[in-house]
């Protein structure tokens, strides 16, 4: 009703206009922040950030006119959405390797490097094009160099990536990925990546981003989330813009000291306050090894609790909400301290979890080992393997072999897209049943390619990188998941839709692998071209020889001292000798 | 003749098989002298697992086989030791026969200019008789089936040696005289690797000899002969290329297979010259350094017909040659097939002058190219420079054997 009533007020002061010029009240966006803080059991820190951003708007609708009035969604981020007709982005930088079986699993999992992949609308027409202007465009956004994502990069999946938000896609021809396992993250993408917040890096949770404290971790991974969503208080499709950030500090294994911590020491900074554009800014400390204090000590204690269910666990969680005066106490600063008092126990094993390496030796073969461990005690489930392999490692799809507990283990559903030289790359995706409590390794043996020579990096014995594979499955949850969606609920449990209470999704990554390639030298174009034109030269002259040589009886040429008598004869004109 | 000829079988066949239940049979069938992208075993069963899975093996670039292959391996998969041991045998029969008839033709040829006193008297010595050239067709029987490079070959399963039978049977379906067979053959080579295109040349030649027809331009009768033979070959082709599109239902096997040879997209070190060649081109004199090394192969074929129009199965042999040297990936298995002809001009051989120095210059490549493949590839200690060496060698050599028999013929 209120919506309604701007409006006609708005046009009756304005009188004419043509509707390019007629913005409407600004639509309706809120934005909450929350920081996650879960203690590991190795000793050392998980922190995660998340910022929401919630808008009612819809970029891809025709025939209206184009968003410009822009608050708390970044202009940027909305300028590109509305110009590539993007259903869905989700784009990731990380730094490290995530440790599943010493870390858990993470809230938001990465692979290594830089992760982008995009569900687009389905009235674009060139996708390709669309792909290729988006990546040069975030590239610019972030300050990385996705500029290297082209075709010989970029695959489409038909099964692991299906959209997260609202979209009944099943037309994979809409949805490109691509990662680049090479990509390095520093400040240089922190800066652009804080910018898009609301508060920048001035007021709220984002304060504590100092780069010289968070490079320094085991891990590091800062992510972008857009999809559309469905609201449920207003029956319509809203966007929402999620920014992540996960870093593990380290100081305990890193040996830096005794087991603890306080937000200064991790961040050298402390809250000062909420951001004020922010409708909800909360810190959760997840304290459910900790229920009678006994295993370590937080200050300042807090009242406020908070149960969720989280990848299959119910985890309780301290929280301070720091919208509140009084969690700043007098000192107007909020500094969290955690001091361990006891060796915390064995940490819960990860119920999926994998490895991937290289076998062979030598530059001409090798073989692809990815090896994922079901660690459910009684159920089996199945999960769905997807690999995308270079075009210069060529795969031989005949060698593969899926064997668990050393016996062949057929999967049900194979889609492979074999790689075109210099075109596109591999594309093998699986869906293979795990028996309960077992190891199931899969293998493929490949052969590595001699390429052109302008085709190497300038460090060709570094080697060349393979991207992680992506291990997606529903795993059984030993807690019944919540499949209501409500305002309240903390941000780190809403990330990933969940269809059904008896499991929950996960998606793990495998290590990228280096691989060597055998390398001409770069030394020798020129002597190369030489040596070569001259072995045809040489079969070209025999030929030219024996099509042309005619044989001729000859006279023996006489003497020297003959020939030249008998010119001075011809001289003088006498007679000449014989 | 037949019981040496049997017994020479029997050998062969038992050495193959002896070598197939080995445990050298994995190593050879990876060898990249022995095998190459476009006649390697492990590909034509991807190829078949490709197809499968329900993806055409012409989607990736990993097959190159034509259709016809697929489809003869498609129900000979489970039997393929036999079926490359048979191929041999085939080859070697036919080289034997053609050699034969080859032979029988020389002497008679011989007889009568010897009758019209034609030949000079200081020329009696290189007159042939009967009794040395009883056994000319059994050695070259014998330097096919027990040349090491058949062998490897064979073993390795490289398709190299179905190619080299089709080749075989057209030398022999022409020296027979049967030029729809002939014709029909030599498409199916064609179709199989395009590089025996320039054996109509010589195929062509050696009919309008044996009919008496005058290799004449102005005369009616020479048209009239190679319109017929033409038609023929260009129709097997037609036919064949139109089975394959029925086949697999696209015409993506045209640039999987004939653009693959033509553009040599894959740099897998092999014994010819392109592949080092090409790694180390500048991008910009790329296709102009394609169609130059692409031309050489065919151009020859002119000159040398007109050279040697008196002797067409000379022709054939040096065809041969050329096409082994020069094309896009070579492998052993394309030497052994003119090695194969050596025995044929053995009364030429006091006259060679390098015989020696081309045998030792082969026999030492030879044996170096896997050691230095290991060197570079398992040891790291050497660099491509090496292999590459060794190949510029071995085809200097090769080029240098063939120009010197042809000096006297």
């Amino acid at each position: 009703m209120q919506w309604q009533s701007t409006d006609v007020e708005v046009n009756r002061s304005d009188g004419t206009k043509n509707s390019e010029t007629f913005t409407p009240a600004p639509a309706k966006d809120q934005f909450q922040e929350e920081l996650v803080i879960r203690p590991l059991h190795s000793g050392d820190i998980y922190a995660s950030f998340q910022f929401r951003t919630l808008w009612d708007t819809d970029f891809l609708q025709e025939g209206q006119k184009k968003v410009s009035h822009y608050r708390l969604f970044p202009k940027s981020l909305g300028q590109v959405l509305s110009k590539f007709s993007v259903q869905e982005l989700h784009i990731s930088f990380t730094q490290g390797f995530w440790r599943t079986m010493q870390w858990g699993q993470p809230f938001i999992p990465s692979p290594p490097g830089a992760e982008l992949w995009v569900w687009f609308h389905h009235t674009v027409s060139d996708v390709d094009g669309n792909w290729k202007e988006l990546t040069n465009v975030l590239s610019g956004i972030f300050c990385a160099s996705l500029n290297f994502i082209d075709m010989t990069n970029t695959v489409q999946p038909s099964a692991s990536f299906k959209p997260l938000g609202l979209g009944n896609a099943t037309d994979h021809r809409f949805l490109r990925y691509a990662t680049l396992p090479r990509e390095i993250v520093c400040t240089e993408n922190l800066t652009p990546w804080k910018k898009l917040l609301p508060c920048g890096s001035k007021a709220g949770l984002a304060v504590l981003m100092k780069s010289e404290k968070l490079f320094h971790s085991s891990f590091h991974s800062q992510a972008v989330h857009i999809r559309p969503i469905c609201q449920a208080s207003f029956f319509s499709k809203s966007w929402e813009l999620r920014q992540t950030l996960n870093v593990v500090f380290d100081h305990y294994t890193s040996g830096q000291g005794k087991k603890e911590w306080s937000l200064f020491k991790m961040f050298s900074r402390t809250l000062t306050e909420a951001c004020p554009l922010a409708s909800s800014s909360k810190v959760y400390v997840d304290i459910t090894d900790n229920p009678e204090g006994e295993l370590f000590e937080l200050s300042p204690a807090t009242p406020l609790l908070s149960q969720a269910v989280v990848l299959g666990d119910r985890r309780t969680y301290s929280v301070y909400d720091l919208t509140r005066a009084e969690t700043f106490g007098q000192l107007r600063s909020f500094n969290l301290l955690l001091r361990w008092k006891g060796d915390s126990g064995d940490m819960l094993r990860p119920l999926l979890h994998a490895e991937r390496y290289v076998a062979g030796f030598g530059l001409q073969t090798g073989e692809i080992h990815t090896v994922i461990y079901n660690n459910h005690p009684y159920r089996a489930f199945p999960v769905l393997l997807m690999d995308s392999v270079p075009w210069y490692l060529q795969l031989y799809i005949h060698t593969l072999t899926v064997t668990s507990k050393s016996r062949d283990n057929k999967p049900s559903y194979i889609h492979y897209q074999p790689a075109k030289d210099r075109h596109r790359p591999h594309l093998l995706e699986m869906l293979i049943q795990l028996p309960p409590h077992s190891m199931t390794e899969v293998t493929v043996q490949f052969e590595r390619a001699l390429l052109k020579w302008t085709e190497y990096t300038p460090d060709p014995n570094h080697g060349f990188y393979v991207g992680s594979s992506v291990i997606s499955a529903l795993v059984p949850s030993m807690v019944a998941m919540s499949t209501n969606f409500t305002q309240d609920q903390p941000l780190f449990s809403s990330f990933v839709p969940v269809k059904e209470e008896s499991s929950y999704f996960v998606r793990v990554y495998t290590e990228p692998l280096l691989v060597n390639l055998p390398t001409p030298d770069f030394s020798m174009p020129y002597n190369v071209i030489c040596l070569t034109c001259t072995v045809v030269a040489v079969g070209y002259g025999s030929f030219y020889n024996l099509l042309t040589r005619t044989f001729q009886v000859d006279e023996p040429s006489p003497p020297l001292a003959k020939r030249l008598a008998n010119f001075i004869r011809r001289i003088r004109g006498v007679p000449l000798l014989a | 003749m037949a019981a040496p000829l049997t017994l020479l079988l029997i050998v062969a066949v038992t050495i193959r098989a002896v070598l197939f239940r080995s445990s050298l049979a994995e190593l050879i069938l990876e060898r990249v002298e022995v095998v190459s992208p476009l006649n390697a075993w492990k590909r034509v069963v991807e190829g078949l697992a490709l197809l499968d899975l329900g993806v055409s093996p012409y989607s990736g670039d990993v097959f190159h086989e034509t259709p016809l292959m697929i489809y003869l391996f498609h129900f000979m998969v489970d039997y393929a030791e036999i079926v490359f041991m048979v191929t041999d045998g085939l080859t070697a029969v036919a080289l034997y026969l053609s050699i034969q008839t080859y032979n029988k033709n020389v002497f008679r040829k011989q007889k009568y200019a010897l009758e019209s006193d034609r030949y000079p008297a200081d020329c009696l010595e290189l007159l042939r008789s009967p009794k040395e050239m009883f056994y000319i067709p059994l050695k070259v029987a014998m330097f096919y089936l027990l040349n090491p490079f058949t062998i490897l070959s064979c073993v390795a399963k490289s398709t190299c040696g179905l190619n080299n039978a089709i080749i075989a049977l057209f030398i022999l379906c022409t020296l027979k005289g049967s030029a729809l067979l002939s014709g029909i053959l030599l498409a199916l080579a064609t179709y199989q690797s395009i590089y025996p295109l320039t054996l109509f040349a010589p195929a062509l030649l050696f009919f309008l000899q044996r009919l008496y027809i005058p290799v004449n331009l102005r005369r009616s009768s020479f048209w009239f002969f190679t319109l017929q033979y033409a038609f023929i070959y260009v129709g097997s082709l037609v036919v064949i290329t139109g089975l394959s599109f029925f086949l697999l239902g696209s015409w993506d096997f045209i640039p999987s297979v004939y653009g693959f040879i033509f553009s040599v997209p894959d740099l897998t070190p092999n014994i010819g010259l392109f592949w080092y060649f090409f790694a180390e081109m500048f991008e910009h004199f790329r296709l102009f350094f394609i169609c130059v090394f692409q031309i050489n192969v065919f151009f020859y074929t002119i000159p040398l017909s007109i050279k040697l129009k008196e002797h067409p199965v000379f022709l054939i042999f040096m065809q041969i040659a050329i096409i082994s040297i020069f094309k896009s990936y070579p492998t052993v298995g394309d030497v052994a097939l003119y090695m194969a002809f050596l025995p044929a001009w053995s009364h030429l051989y006091r006259f060679l002058r390098n015989i020696f120095l081309v045998s030792c210059v082969l026999l030492a490549c030879s044996a170096l190219f896997p050691v230095l493949w290991h060197l570079w590839i398992y040891a790291g200690s050497a660099n491509s420079n090496f292999y590459y060496a060794i190949t510029l060698l071995f085809n200097f050599g090769q080029v240098k054997g063939p120009i010197l028999i042809s000096h006297f013929t």
